[in-house]
């Protein structure tokens, strides 16, 4: 068995990374699949406390990749789901403590082992992102509908086009389908139309999402709030299954999607 | 030692520039460390500009250089490459392609002869934080979008929607025009005027950008 890495990263920060990346982990896990989730925002960690696991650092992908404790011993295990594992970022250090080869060595150790790697990428460009995305097979964008978001996702997805890390995957995160019907906010559709890569996944806008992450108990969880269910929609998807964009997430879509295609 | 003749290291306006002539991207690289450690007095504060000719570098590679330069005290700020996929990697990291001045001939012995007027041809989407500077015509076949930035001193024709910006007749060539399927660029320059686009019209359709008697008129294309 060998793992696929995937990581999740945007540009612009405050899209929605991390929770994206805590609610596929979880939806994975929930069918079956064994799951490692890499905090790469080094300085900045987060991913822990969305997963509820804050409280059980001992150590953190630093320590690993400075030999001061095995892989095994900084993998953290969901108490909820068996095989979901989260290697929490160093609180203390900075993005230059790892560089990109340590990331592909860390990851060539534990794809033997697991079903998945989900990398959680920094914002921005630079080091910690770099960082992410050199072991990644796979990378998805996120963005939300607004105009800054999508300019950043779109330089991303040049970088990673020039670096040639496809195929790169689109979640549009955070869709107001009222503001987006009254003309306030970019549909679906304009942010395709801009930035022209493969779509894996819509996700509504839903407060649940905020309540969820501050208990650290992520949505997908249980997934029957709308962001659950577009959240477990990406996980399918992900696993290579062919799920059709639902009613919630914009009526009709996907044939239009499926014209236009270049 | 021969690996340090495969370079050529050159005061200029603007800093200074090093040739490489020959090798691989590492081989270049670590003449061009061998080269610092030697002197790195001479080095400290400088702004590099790097000639690597035909070599095909990689966006990881580039910045990987770029970071360790400027852990050095070096500014690196340009890399001249004959090679689109450098150029498109030196871009993407907001490094300059060409210095302000025309291009000390450094690589003589391949001769390159452009015509003044011949295209630059790129392939679209042009995505945001992508820099295209050509000192001729520059034609474009898919979206320029928004964040991107076409700098020609001929005309720019998109064949797709333009939304970044563009500079067409950067040199002062008034005869210059911009067209594009749909023109709605965040600014459009031609010459020394400069224009936004209006708020969006309700019709779709190909346009033409020019100067009349000193004005930015944008108007739809007709044939004939």
């Amino acid at each position: 068995m060998t793992a696929k890495v995937v990581t999740i990263t945007s540009g612009k920060g405050g899209v929605g990374k991390t929770t994206s990346v805590a609610n596929i982990a979880v939806a994975l896990a929930s069918r079956g699949q064994r799951v490692v989730c890499i905090d790469g925002d080094i300085g900045l960690r987060n991913l822990d406390v969305v997963l509820g696991l804050e409280n059980r650092i001992v150590y953190d992908l630093v320590d690993v990749i400075e030999g001061r404790c095995r892989l095994r011993q900084a993998m953290i295990r969901d108490k909820r789901l068996p095989e979901l594992y989260l290697i929490p970022a160093a609180q203390t250090r900075d993005k230059t403590a790892v560089s990109p080869s340590d990331m592909i060595r860390l990851c060539d150790e534990l794809r033997p082992d697991v079903d998945w790697i989900l990398i959680d990428s920094p914002a921005g460009i630079e080091r910690g992102f770099r960082n992410a995305i050199a072991p990644a097979d796979r990378v998805l964008v996120i963005t939300n509908p607004d105009v800054s978001a999508v300019r950043d996702a779109d330089r991303v997805i040049g970088i990673l086009d020039a670096e040639e890390k496809g195929p790169v995957s689109l979640i549009i995160n955070r869709v107001n389908s009222d503001m987006v019907r009254r003309g306030e906010m970019l549909s679906v559709e304009d942010v395709l139309d801009l930035l022209a890569v493969h779509l894996i996944g819509i996700v509504p806008e839903d407060e649940n999402v905020i309540v969820a992450s501050n208990r650290g108990q992520p949505l997908s969880l249980d997934g029957k709030s709308r962001a659950g269910v577009a959240f477990q929609n990406i996980a399918r998807r992900l696993m290579g299954e062919e799920v059709p964009f639902s009613e919630l997430e914009t009526p009709g879509l996907w044939q239009r999607l499926l014209g236009r295609r270049r | 030692m021969n690996v340090k003749r495969a370079l050529t290291i050159k005061g200029i306006r603007d800093g200074l520039l090093v040739t490489c002539h020959k090798g691989s991207w590492n081989e270049m690289v670590e003449a061009l460390n061998a080269q610092i450690e030697d002197q790195p007095a001479f080095f400290k504060g400088a702004r590099l500009a790097l000639d690597i000719g035909p070599c095909e570098v990689r966006v990881a590679d580039l910045s990987a250089l770029r970071d360790s330069l400027s852990e050095r005290g070096i500014h690196l700020w340009a890399v001249l490459s004959t090679s689109p996929v450098t150029e498109a990697t030196a871009q993407n990291l907001g490094l300059a392609t060409r210095l302000s001045r025309p291009q000390p001939l450094v690589s003589a012995g391949e001769a390159k002869s452009i015509p003044a007027e011949a295209a630059k041809w790129v392939r679209g989407p042009l995505r945001s934080g992508t820099r295209v500077e050509h000192d001729g015509p520059v034609v474009v076949l898919g979206d320029v979008n928004p964040g991107a930035e076409i700098i020609a001193h001929g005309s720019v024709i998109v064949w797709g929607r333009l939304r970044g910006v563009v500079h067409a007749g950067a040199a002062g060539d008034e005869t210059a025009v911009v067209c594009a399927l749909d023109l709605s660029p965040t600014q459009l320059r031609i010459a020394g005027e400069i224009a936004v686009s209006p708020p969006r019209r309700a019709k779709i359709q190909p346009e033409i950008a020019r100067l009349v008697d000193g004005r930015l008129v944008a108007e739809p294309w007709q044939s004939g």
